[in-house]
């Protein structure tokens, strides 16, 4: 890969970056204990949460575990735990 | 037709700008700039510059108005000194980085404390390090000739850099003297419509200064590096093709006044090297083997065409209106690096002259001659740089 001037790069490549790799602590959400009010998709900093037909989903990938969602979680359905590599 | 009239500094630069038709100007005010940029807004006002003129609340905003002026591809201009440039800093390292090639006027004014407004290097030498081009002169009409020539170093797609054009506070920038302007035809053909390989576009998008990380960031910094070497050639080749123009050779890097077998050589640059030239003329007529080497390119320094003038020097004194607080002036630093360890090499020593508008006079340059000369003798280095009409007893 050569480099360009100016570090000038098409737009949207940010997403090539996977800033997940960052994260020491690692949100797990319970979907039985989850009241679908998208909270923590309105939080997360990186918008690495995503809705689809009410099912939430945390990207992994960009998730950096800054633990915003779980904190902000009025349902206490996402807990914060270890990560693992 | 080439006109000459009698112009305030200020006003020189400001012609040369408005002759290379930058389409975004943006600038905050401060003495000693401030004469610049007004004529800027007045010829804008009057609608004799067709430019975007950006009224910004900090030197902070002028900066980053023309970086990004600069990515959208439009040829870009602004002014600061002394704190203003210090406010700058941080957007020129990145402006530099993301080789945006605006052009800007260091109007030469020393840094607070304490407070003042007189005139020293103390400003565009905290910059030496973000990757501009420095570039500094000695007349007004250097000034005119130098931001002419600065756009088109700025914009060479191998260069692609801001330029810093430097230029004294006060002596320069508020005096008059006579001062030959091109025309528009004879810009026009230098200097060729900014057309970058890549801008802002809607249509388009794109990021300037993405996120490197060690992988990466090492090479961009070390394209910078290789951009700012290959600079030195063309800077010299934009001079001189500038030269057969307008026929004033200031030089190119350098301007080697009288070096030829002279054993002591001071090395300058801004207003100072006049009164020197005038020094040496009348210690060359008393049989003293004096010269000079004007710097009229600090940032790449020009290493090599230095050596070239220096064959027959016994001693160079350099002049530094700045000092490294902790260490010494910033030029002699230079010098002293790229001559170190090369055998049979001449003694440097570093004189810290004309700190916050000290006057270095006729008087004041024979004795940095003499001192280099009896330095010269000893073959000794100094331990610190030698404070150039300092007045011990008054510090505490």
């Amino acid at each position: 890969m050569r480099i360009s001037m100016g570090a000038v790069v098409p737009g949207g490549t940010s997403l090539e970056y996977k800033t997940g790799s960052w994260r020491d602590q690692q949100p797990v959400l319970n979907m039985e204990l989850c009241k679908k009010c998208g909270m923590c998709e309105s939080v997360c900093p990186d918008s690495a949460v995503h809705e689809k037909s009410e099912i939430y989903r945390i990207d992994y990938d960009y998730c950096k575990g800054c633990g915003l969602c779980a904190y902000e979680c009025p349902a206490n359905a996402i807990q914060m735990i270890p990560e693992e590599k | 037709m080439d006109t000459t009239e009698v112009l305030e500094g200020s006003e020189a630069v400001a012609l040369a700008v408005q002759a290379c038709c930058p389409q975004v100007i943006s600038a905050y005010p401060i003495s000693p700039q401030t004469h610049i940029v007004e004529a800027l807004a007045r010829m804008v006002a009057n609608g004799d510059l067709n430019s975007q003129y950006v009224r910004v609340e900090s030197e902070f905003s002028a900066a980053s108005v023309v970086s990004g002026a600069s990515a959208a591809g439009s040829r870009a201009y602004t002014a600061s000194s002394s704190q203003g440039l210090l406010l700058m800093t941080e957007v020129l390292y990145a402006s530099a980085g993301m080789r945006l090639p605006f052009v800007m006027t260091g109007v030469n004014r020393a840094i607070s404390a304490p407070i003042t407004i007189q005139v020293d290097h103390q400003d565009t030498i905290s910059l030496r390090d973000a990757g501009l081009i420095q570039l500094y002169v000695e007349s007004s009409q250097e000034a005119y000739d130098m931001h002419i020539a600065a756009f088109k170093i700025a914009e060479d797609p191998r260069i692609m850099l801001p330029v810093l054009v430097c230029m004294d506070g006060w002596i320069l920038t508020h005096s008059y003297e006579r001062v030959s302007c091109l025309s528009q035809e004879q810009v026009d053909r230098f200097l060729p419509p900014f057309q970058p390989e890549n801008f802002l576009d809607v249509n388009d998008p794109k990021s300037w200064g993405s996120y490197a990380e060690e992988d990466v960031l090492m090479e961009f910094k070390y394209a910078v590096q290789k951009a700012m070497q290959y600079s030195k050639g063309r800077i010299t080749e934009i001079s001189s093709e500038l030269a057969t123009i307008t026929g004033r050779d200031h030089g190119g890097l350098i301007e080697a006044y009288r070096t030829t077998d002279a054993e002591v050589i001071l090395l300058a640059m801004g207003s100072v090297v006049g009164t020197i030239k005038e020094t040496i003329d009348k210690l060359r007529s008393q049989g003293e083997r004096v010269g000079l080497i004007k710097i009229r390119c600090y940032r790449p320094f020009p290493f090599e065409d230095i050596l070239k003038n220096i064959k027959e020097a016994k001693v160079i004194a350099v002049l530094d209106a700045n000092v490294s607080v902790g260490s010494e002036g910033a030029v002699g630093m230079d010098l002293k690096a790229k001559l170190c360890g090369r055998p049979g090499v001449p003694l440097v020593i570093d004189f810290i002259a004309g700190l916050g508008g000290r006057e270095v006079n006729e008087d004041r340059i024979v004795e940095i001659v003499e001192k280099a000369q009896e330095l010269g003798k000893s073959g000794l280095p100094l331990d610190e740089s030698y404070w150039v009409g300092l007045n011990p007893e008054i510090v505490p």
